[in-house]
């Protein structure tokens, strides 16, 4: 206020003018700088099209790329991701015998399953080993046919109690058995919906046995396809005691877990140690890596190709910003001449080109992050997929536009920079 | 009065090669209120003479002292800061922004000269008030005439209030009546205060300042009116 009035006071001209410098605060400002830069921007839409072109194109095919592969690896986990990543086998190690075998250097504890359902993760355990049949029968009739044709019998396994839940099974009808069952070795089976099939058994309210080696089991439920053991379809499940007690069934093979997502690094480590304290390379647990893995490695591989070929556009696009500010900066030599004479400094010059840059790229990375996003929800919906992709890609898009601008705008801006007003003024 | 302007031996030379002496050893003082005109053939030296005094070019030898304070002890951008707070150009050939109107064209040079944003507008319609033109704000310069441009040209010297104006060659691109208005125009401007150097090769342009140098060669003597 002081000094616009002083201003007024003063005369036309001054007799005296001081050569002190300009007070900051009233120079040229950021805003100043924007304004002057972008002024001229639209006033060649044809060539403004042109330049943008490059950008528009990289960006759009960086965004679109990282987009498709988000989606695929979506895609890919979604089927995966609820079976695979929730499914953890435990093994004894094995080691090569004379003569070429594999021996089991360990076995699984029979409490195998208390132990594992105490650790943090497990939703549900269960051991489950096959019992080899050599040659004994498994019919539901207790008489042999010889005229029958011979088939072979469905598989027969042996397993703990929360067997079902643990594969991801349910009974279509009955009930599985529970630990009592396996506790007493009671003659009971469960037969998955394909062994009930193959067997002729399709109700469980008439009490039908099944006769393995002879024995009556009574069938108490038949289960559907497992999500994680497909093959248990076709296959008999009786209680891990009863096998012990009729067939003199081993230590069961392999223990099998529900565990949550992403709990698979941490609980391979664990459940080594809880099964074999003393011993925990003896065994061998399989188990899922954390969510992400899956998805990351499919979009790694998908996207190197396509990165590396949308910065190859990306960087004629800067290119093509660079020669339409560099043809700009030597079109407005005259003006640069005039600015320069009217007290703008080197630097003002330079960055008003800057600027012009940027916003020429942010532009550019603007309109190409949505075409980019644009084509991933096309594509996705033609495919019937749910396009999936972080809003970081989209905005870091926009702003990587606004990189190359400031990238591209550099030479031309220095070069402005660098024009003698006095050449300039004499020439136009 | 204070000398506002003064040049001694002031020399300046553009390494070869040939090497050209363009001012040679040149002593002038200016006193603030004057009007001065510079005159003399192509090559004399008269571009050398206004771009030393406009601060847009350095003196090889010898110093400007412009309103008491020696300018070479400026930098480039304490250089640019005098342009733009105490200096004012109007140029032959106009050059004014195509495709900025004449309003926002007047407004340009207070970007520079740090004028406060509020009153950028007001004073550039008081400068084109000043000059005649106040009915041609939105218009580009492309639909003006020679000399209406030239007189927007002068509006956006004057809007920053500036101590100096040099003019270089103002009327060259003009005809004989708008030359008239033109310099009807600057001897306006020299009565309310403000003091003109005017280069011309036009010994009839020249003489209607109220003082004539004549430049010969790099050599300035002044010219007695007759």
């Amino acid at each position: 206020m002081i000094r616009r009035l002083r201003r007024r006071r003063r005369p036309e001209t001054t007799p005296a003018p001081d050569l002190r410098p300009v007070d900051a605060a009233d120079r040229f400002r950021f805003s100043d700088l924007v304004g002057e830069a972008t002024a001229d921007i639209g006033a060649r839409p044809a060539r403004l099209l042109m330049t943008l072109a490059g950008t528009v194109l990289g960006i759009a095919a960086l965004v679109a790329t990282i987009g498709f592969a988000q989606t695929a690896a979506s895609q890919i986990a979604a089927q995966f991701d609820a079976a695979a990543a929730t499914r953890l086998t435990v093994t004894p190690a094995t080691a090569q015998a004379r003569g070429g075998t594999e021996v089991a250097t360990a076995s699984l504890p029979w409490d195998t399953v208390g132990r594992m359902e105490r650790l943090a993760g497990v939703r549900a355990a269960a051991l489950i080993g096959e019992v080899d049949l050599e040659g004994r029968t498994l019919t539901s009739v207790p008489v042999n046919d010889p005229s029958a044709a011979a088939a072979a019998p469905p598989r027969l396994f042996a397993a703990s109690a929360d067997i079902l839940d643990t594969v991801g099974a349910e009974t279509v009808t009955g009930r599985p058995f529970d630990a009592g069952h396996d506790a007493r070795a009671d003659r009971v089976a469960l037969l998955g919906e394909r062994a009930a099939e193959r067997l002729g058994i399709n109700r469980i309210d008439t009490q039908p046995s099944i006769f393995i080696d002879g024995l009556a089991y009574a069938v108490i439920g038949i289960y559907g396809t497992p999500s994680t053991r497909g093959d248990l379809t076709d296959a008999v499940v009786i209680p891990t005691g009863s096998a012990r007690a009729d067939f003199s069934a081993a230590a069961p093979g392999e223990a099998q877990a529900r565990i949550d997502i992403g709990a698979g690094p941490q609980l391979r480590a664990q459940i080594a140690l809880a099964l074999a304290p003393d011993a925990p390379d003896t065994m061998e647990v399989a188990a899922p890596s954390g969510r992400s893995d899956l998805g990351a490695q499919v979009q790694a591989d998908v996207n190197v190709v396509f990165v590396i070929l949308s910065v190859v556009v990306l960087l004629a696009g800067g290119l093509g910003i660079a020669n339409v500010t560099m043809l700009s900066v030597m079109e407005r030599v005259g003006e640069i001449g005039l600015r320069r004479a009217l007290g703008a400094t080197r630097q003002q010059i330079a960055g008003q080109f800057v600027v012009e840059s940027i916003v020429v790229g942010l532009l550019g990375g603007l309109i190409g992050a949505s075409v980019g996003v644009l084509a991933v929800v096309v594509v996705s919906l033609t495919q019937q997929w749910t396009p999936v992709l972080d809003p970081v890609v989209a905005v870091g898009g926009a702003l990587l536009g606004a990189v190359v601008g400031l990238g591209a705008g550099g030479v031309p801006a220095l070069r402005a920079s660098r024009i003698e007003p006095v050449a300039a003024l004499r020439g136009a | 009065m204070t000398a506002l302007i003064e040049l001694r031996d002031v020399t300046r030379s553009f390494p070869g090669p040939p090497e050209v002496q363009a001012l040679k050893g040149v002593n002038l003082t200016v006193d603030a209120g004057e009007y001065v005109s510079i005159v003399g053939p192509s090559g004399s030296g008269k571009s050398t003479m206004l771009n030393i005094l406009g601060l847009l070019d350095r003196p090889t030898v010898g110093e400007y002292t412009l309103a008491g304070s020696p300018t070479s002890r400026l930098d480039e951008n304490g250089r640019a800061a005098v342009r733009a707070r105490r200096l004012g150009f109007v140029f032959q050939s106009f050059h004014l922004l195509p495709r900025r109107t004449v309003l926002e064209n007047v407004m340009l040079p207070m970007l520079y000269s740090g004028a406060p944003r509020a009153e950028r507008e007001t004073r550039a319609r008081d400068a084109l008030d000043r000059v005649g033109l106040s009915h041609r704000l939105t218009f580009l310069p492309g639909v003006l005439s020679g000399g209406e441009r030239q007189r927007v040209a002068v509006a956006r010297a004057i809007v920053t209030r500036p101590s100096l104006l040099l003019a270089d060659e103002p009327t060259g691109n003009l005809d004989q009546t708008t030359t008239g208005e033109i310099m009807t125009l600057f001897e306006e401007l020299n009565d309310d205060g403000l003091t003109l150097i005017l280069i011309t090769h036009d010994r009839g342009v020249a003489d209607r300042a109220r003082r004539t140098v004549r430049i010969a060669d790099g050599r300035l003597t002044e010219v007695v009116a007759a």
